[in-house]
């Protein structure tokens, strides 16, 4: 059986070598098949293992390498939070992937990339060879951004910036808020994943409050003058929870902020406040591994918008939150949009396949109450120099209420078409 | 006193008065924002005639009912697909629930060239193009609204252009692995396997209707702020490409 098997798996791999012969044959592999190797089974990572492995029939071996078994995605994370979504129905399996697409789903950590060899180590301790590494880890953040706070505190003070059990306990402890009290968010500088996700979590959380808590207060520090949808948000807080929130910006504060996660205080420009629940979302920077293979410059690694290939080494392709590319805002859509892009490059690169222009494109719906939606987003082309913005849309203040719900139903149906573009 | 202190101490207060000062500039901005247009462009009598086409199946005035097609008592300032109890096609009915209201420009449009205006619209009606006799149509509809104030002043600019497809555009032939590639970017939102959840599918349409609904808010003719960008940028051997792809991806 085992040895049929072999046999079988070898008369492939020939009669795919045929096929490709006009390839240009830049791979070492042992099978004869090139291999990719995929870091990060998030919005970037998934999306492209799933289309190497789709459109290339079989002809290149696909390895994602991702440590959870099922990934909570933190598009509708605050939805979760306010009760509009449960947990079960933001998580994804990778069984799809593996069973439909035929992706080597490891699970594991990835601890260290050798340019030269063009291998991956995994802490489990094995080695991966590659052809082309994409990488698409997410971010992590930067140490002492927020003085008092790291992440041995995020029990006491989430970040819930990664989606999953840090949403869970950020919602519990919000439910768990005293009558009256006070939830405080420390937001972060530009740039950061998810241009309007802080304030879609104040719109959610103002919406719990205002439901169970009426009387409790939100309070925002914020280091930017101005954030995205702006306008559309404050619209939003003065119709939906007028004088529950309070955002203090820079000119007052905002951008000087330390926390005390023991005494569960917040110093805004000096001034300690007693919060109950203290939502840090700390500066952030590309997932660690990008650094660990030096492929950065700065907190970010800077990528060719024709192919989303590292600047430092053509072998790698970097995707999602983690690449510095442009105009495009750290979103799962977009890094969903860049995947496909890198993953035609990796198919023309290693099989031969066409290579069309990179066109790239993002939406980003945000929920301020039930049946408000409103969204923002733009199209984008390639430059040498970036990911450029060609034209754009935003949803405008004084829309009407069928509108807003119509919005907020095709953010529904979004979320259910990227999420199996991604997972299957 | 100095004033930082006092303004770091009177933060709060102020921040909520600025966010509240805000949200009244906006909610004002709203209000001035809607056009009023007063005068009729159309001749009200010589439409009446050319209602005598549409009266097949549409009927207005006095005791209209629905029939084929809808009655168009109060048409004007009514949202789109919004009387109870008639069968709308899925476009019209997402359209109403996009906001759609029915003014003169939109509904100069929609006669113009109705399949290009809602790709699935049961009026079996290949079109009016020429723009007087749709003006002296509106008029004749419009006695039937009580709403007058949406009859723009001048001819609408969309009025004269023709927003049908070329027939060479539409005999090109679109290459379909071309198609597969772009369709990467409209499969993040609408679902493959054709579900239509809040985002209308888009697998298996006949060629010719995607290329004209494509072009139509190429065009900006057909409204939706998102799709009119995405098709804004797309040449029309790309349109082409995409109408070939998602037909065969249907079959
Ligand atoms: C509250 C919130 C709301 C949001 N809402 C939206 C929204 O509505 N729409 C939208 O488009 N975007 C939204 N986003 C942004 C979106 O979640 C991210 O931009 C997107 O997930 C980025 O994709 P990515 O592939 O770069 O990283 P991720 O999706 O974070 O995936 C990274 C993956 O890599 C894995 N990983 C990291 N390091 C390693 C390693 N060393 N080895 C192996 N695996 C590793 C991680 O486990 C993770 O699964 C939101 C974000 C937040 C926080």
């Amino acid at each position: 059986m085992k040895l049929n098997r072999r046999l079988f798996m070898g008369g492939a791999a020939a009669g795919a070598a045929v096929a490709t012969l006009s390839a240009p044959m830049a791979h070492a592999s042992t099978n004869g098949k090139p291999r990719v190797v995929v870091i990060g089974g998030g919005a970037g990572g998934a999306t492209a293992a799933r289309y190497i492995a789709k459109d290339s029939n079989g002809e290149i071996d696909v390895t994602l390498v991702e440590p959870t078994r099922s990934y909570y995605t933190c598009f509708f994370s605050n939805l979760y939070m306010a009760g509009f979504r449960e947990l079960g129905s933001i998580a994804h399996s990778y069984g799809k992937l593996a069973s439909e697409f035929g992706v080597n789903v490891v699970h594991d950590w990835a601890v260290g990339i050798d340019r030269e060899a063009r291998t991956v180590t995994l802490a489990g301790g094995a080695t991966l060879p590659y052809d082309r590494l994409i990488l698409s880890p997410g971010i992590d953040f930067v140490d002492g951004a927020v003085e008092g706070w790291d992440v041995t505190q995020q029990n006491k003070m989430p970040h819930a910036y990664k989606a999953g059990s840090q949403s869970e306990l950020l919602k519990a402890q919000i439910e768990a808020m005293p009558e009256g009290g006070t939830f405080a968010m420390v937001a972060p500088p530009n740039p950061f994943r998810c241009p309007p996700g802080p304030y879609e979590r104040i719109s959610m959380v103002a919406h719990i409050l205002k439901e169970k808590n009426p009387t409790a207060k939100i309070i925002i520090a914020d280091p930017k003058e101005k954030f995205s949808k702006m306008a559309l948000f404050q619209e939003g807080w003065g119709r939906h929870y007028d004088g529950m929130i309070d955002w203090i910006g820079p000119d007052f504060g905002g951008g000087n902020v330390s926390v005390n996660p023991d005494t569960m205080t917040l110093t805004i420009d000096g001034e300690e406040t007693k919060v109950d629940v203290c939502n840090v979302i700390p500066a952030m920077k590309a997932g660690r591994i990008c650094e660990i293979a030096g492929i950065t410059d700065g907190n970010w690694a800077p990528v060719n918008p024709h192919t989303m290939q590292s600047r430092v080494d053509e072998n790698i392709h970097v995707l999602g939150d983690a690449s510095h590319q442009g105009d495009m805002p750290k979103s799962g859509f977009a890094a969903n949009s860049q995947a496909k892009v890198a993953a035609m490059a990796v198919r023309s690169a290693l099989t031969g396949s066409k290579l069309f222009p990179a066109k790239f494109t993002n939406t980003c719906w945000s929920l301020i109450d039930a049946d408000d939606g409103v969204k923002v987003g733009a199209s984008y082309e390639a430059t040498d120099e970036k990911i450029a913005k060609v034209d754009g849309f935003i949803s405008q203040t004084g829309e009407d209420s069928a509108l807003r719900k119509a919005t907020y139903e095709e953010s529904i149906g979004w979320y259910a078409g990227i999420t199996s573009d991604m997972f299957g | 006193m100095n004033i930082i202190e006092c303004v770091r101490l009177t933060r709060y207060a102020f921040c909520m008065r600025w966010i509240r000062h805000i949200t009244t500039c906006f909610a004002v901005l709203a209000v001035t924002a809607t056009p009023s247009f007063a005068n009729e462009i159309g001749d009200a009598d010589k439409g009446e005639a050319v209602f005598r086409e549409c009266s097949s199946c549409h009927s207005v005035g006095q005791g209209a009912k629905n029939r084929v097609g809808p009655h168009l008592n109060s048409l004007f300032g009514r949202r789109a697909a919004a009387i109870e109890g008639f069968n709308y096609s899925n476009g019209l009915t997402r359209m109403g629930k996009d906001g759609l209201v029915w003014d003169f420009d939109l509904l100069d449009r929609y006669v113009e060239n109705p399949k290009a205006f809602a790709s699935d619209t049961r009026m079996a009606y290949k079109g009016l193009k020429d723009a007087q006799q749709r003006a002296d149509l509106l008029a004749f509809l419009r006695r039937y609204s009580d709403d007058p104030s949406n009859i723009p002043e001048a001819a609408p600019t969309a009025a004269g252009t023709d927003h049908s497809v070329d027939a060479a555009i539409l005999a090109i032939q679109g290459d379909p692995e071309y198609g597969e590639y772009l369709s990467s970017e409209c499969v993040s939102c609408h679902q493959l396997d054709g579900d239509y959840d809040g985002i209308p599918g888009i697998i298996g349409w006949p060629v010719e209707d995607f290329v004209v609904a494509m072009h139509a808010y190429k065009d900006k003719f057909r409204p939706h702020p998102v799709m009119q960008m995405m098709a804004g940028r797309l040449s029309n051997e790309e349109i082409a490409a995409l109408a070939a792809y998602f037909e065969a991806a249907g079959s």
